[in-house]
């Protein structure tokens, strides 16, 4: 029996037309898997903010997402700037995302701030110079 | 729904099996099977691309003949306003009215007015309702159907409200009723439609109870008869329309959000594109974004499967025919209108969901991975599935198995092959 189902997404940096890949791709399968509509939200909102973050502020990364019947979970890890002050970085409204980007409708400084909220469990740990990972879990109610 | 309805029909044999349709349908709801098409109920969404596709004419929309007129005593047609942009110089709709009554309808009662009355409900409603926000259009049957099995997190977007076209079947049954004195069941509805998913959505209605529908006929039947009638009628004209630019611009994309009086709005047309925008809007990625108008087909209702001009050329004339019109006739203070919110609920059908639960469905993805490392990836459709990926779901679903796949099947036989030539050396 395969209790878990896990893939493997690389993000690259700078591109737009590919940003959302992995989370239309995540949400696809859990439709499939009948998780529950809410859940589904959850993890798609909750992804796509982290995938455009990496787009965005990294140099490249690759999420994984590991599905068991009692939970999604989610793993962002780039390689990057890291970031300096993370309590600063969670706080909604405050973005270090450059003009352009805010030109396009990004960069509105909720990335972080909406990971935690549509998340169940949310952890992030950053290394200035390195890369940041982000560890996110939805849980899935008994059915 | 209990049950699952269709309006596309298959000819058998046209049917050629070859893979125009299975590679064009937007849900993947078909299969070659046995040689012949086959269409997978219920991931049907009734957008009739498999209709266009079709290079042998093998796919039909079902549609009822002009003679359901003969079943009732008294009949009332419901032109949509798409049917007005398929004539030539029409300036005037009260032409294709008169001729509606003279070829054998005892009154029109056109779908484009109904519409005005639904355009100030959705504003009324969008103004009240901003947590709804954007609310999503539910005029065409087959994007509401769409976001039933696959957006289960838009539903609550969908504008409750009668599609027009049934909120002008209840109001000319009640005209109809009054003027004549006659049984409900004496008098016939009949819709002229451009598109065959108005038939499963009288068959199937979602969000009301019954449709007041009693025929749909096709469009472009009922446009090669109404042009004789037509030459005749342009001396007497009656005068029967009721509806304005608002009504009309219906007919065609943009029609309906241009009517809510705001810019806030997107209008998205072509299923694809509809798909892309409701996987979008499910994202959240459209914020203080009022209303989404969708329409399955390019152009809207005049791409319809079942009219007869080129949409874009239906979407000039209605834009001609609309010109000098008042911007609305139709008004639901002076008319007399059913109530049109919907009346029951719109429930998610997860139609997709490969297993009974979570753990079941585990099991067959990670079957379905699997079985997607040995298809070489091609999705050349051979196996009568669109793609590598949808054979490796139909076979965990148990509807189909490996060797359908004719690179299976072809190293199969190499080594069968092998095995043998090995045995007769033996020998």
């Amino acid at each position: 029996m395969n209790e878990k189902i896990v893939l493997r997404y690389e993000v690259d940096p700078n591109d737009f037309t590919r940003a959302g890949e992995a989370s239309s791709n995540v949400k696809r399968r859990l439709k499939l898997l009948g998780v529950d509509p809410d859940i589904v939200r959850k993890v798609a909102i909750s992804l796509y903010e982290g995938e455009i973050n990496m787009v965005i502020h990294s140099y490249g990364g690759i999420i994984e997402v590991i599905i068991s019947p009692e939970e999604i979970e989610m793993i962002l890890t780039d390689k990057g700037p890291g970031i300096e002050d993370i309590e600063l970085a969670m706080q909604a409204g405050y973005s270090t995302a450059p003009d352009n980007i805010r030109n396009l409708g990004f960069g509105a400084g909720m990335g972080l701030p909406n990971m935690k909220k549509y998340s169940d469990e949310f952890n992030i740990e950053s290394t200035v110079g390195v890369g940041t990972t982000v560890k996110m879990k939805v849980f899935i109610p008994k059915e | 729904m209990s049950e699952f309805f269709t309006s596309v029909l298959l000819k058998k044999e046209l049917c050629k099996g070859c893979i125009n349709c299975i590679k064009r349908c937007p849900t993947q709801a078909i299969r070659v099977r046995d040689g012949k098409a086959f269409i997978i109920k219920e991931f049907c969404i009734d957008c009739g691309e498999c209709i266009r596709i079709c290079p042998h004419h093998a796919k039909v929309a079902t549609y009822d003949s002009p003679d359901i007129m003969k079943k009732f005593e008294y009949n009332v047609a419901l032109p949509a306003p798409s049917l007005y942009g398929q004539f030539n110089n029409l300036d005037d709709v009260n032409i294709v009215l008169t001729a509606l009554k003279k070829m054998g309808f005892d009154d029109v009662y056109e779908v484009s007015s109904a519409a005005e009355l639904v355009s100030e409900m959705t504003r009324k409603y969008v103004a009240e309702n901003e947590d709804k926000w954007p609310v999503i259009s539910t005029a065409c049957p087959t994007v509401v159907r769409l976001i039933q099995i696959r957006f289960p997190n838009l539903i609550d977007h969908l504008l409750p409200i009668y599609a027009p076209v049934d909120l002008a079947a209840i109001n000319a049954r009640n005209k109809a009723m009054k003027e004549t004195n006659l049984p409900s069941e004496k008098i016939g509805i009949i819709f002229i439609s451009p598109c065959p998913a108005k038939v499963t959505a009288v068959k199937s209605p979602i969000g009301i109870k019954k449709s007041e529908i009693d025929g749909v006929l096709a469009m472009k039947e009922i446009y090669p008869m109404l042009l004789p009638y037509m030459k005749e009628s342009v001396n007497k004209v009656e005068d029967l329309g009721k509806s304005g630019r608002i009504g009309i611009g219906w007919g065609s994309t943009g029609g309906e959000a241009g009517a809510l009086l705001t810019d806030n709005y997107l209008a998205a047309d072509g299923i694809e594109n509809v798909i892309r925008v409701l996987e979008d809007l499910e994202d959240q990625k459209f914020e203080r974004l009022e209303f989404v108008e969708l329409n399955a087909c390019a152009g809207g209702c005049v791409g319809g499967v079942l009219t007869v001009e080129n949409p874009y050329l239906a979407k000039v004339k209605l834009k001609r025919l609309r010109k000098y019109l008042p911007v609305a006739c139709s008004h639901l203070d002076t008319e007399e209108s059913a109530d049109a919110f919907w009346t029951e609920d719109v429930p998610y059908e997860p139609v997709f969901k490969l297993g009974k639960n979570m753990r079941e469905s585990i099991n067959k993805m990670a079957k379905v991975e699997e079985l997607m490392h040995k298809f070489p990836g091609l999705d050349c459709g051979s196996c009568g599935a669109p793609t590598c990926k949808a054979l490796a779901e139909d076979i965990v679903r148990g509807v189909a198995k490996e060797e359908d796949c004719i690179h299976i099947l072809r190293d199969y036989i190499h080594k069968l092959s092998d095995e043998l030539s090995r045995f007769d050396k033996k020998k």
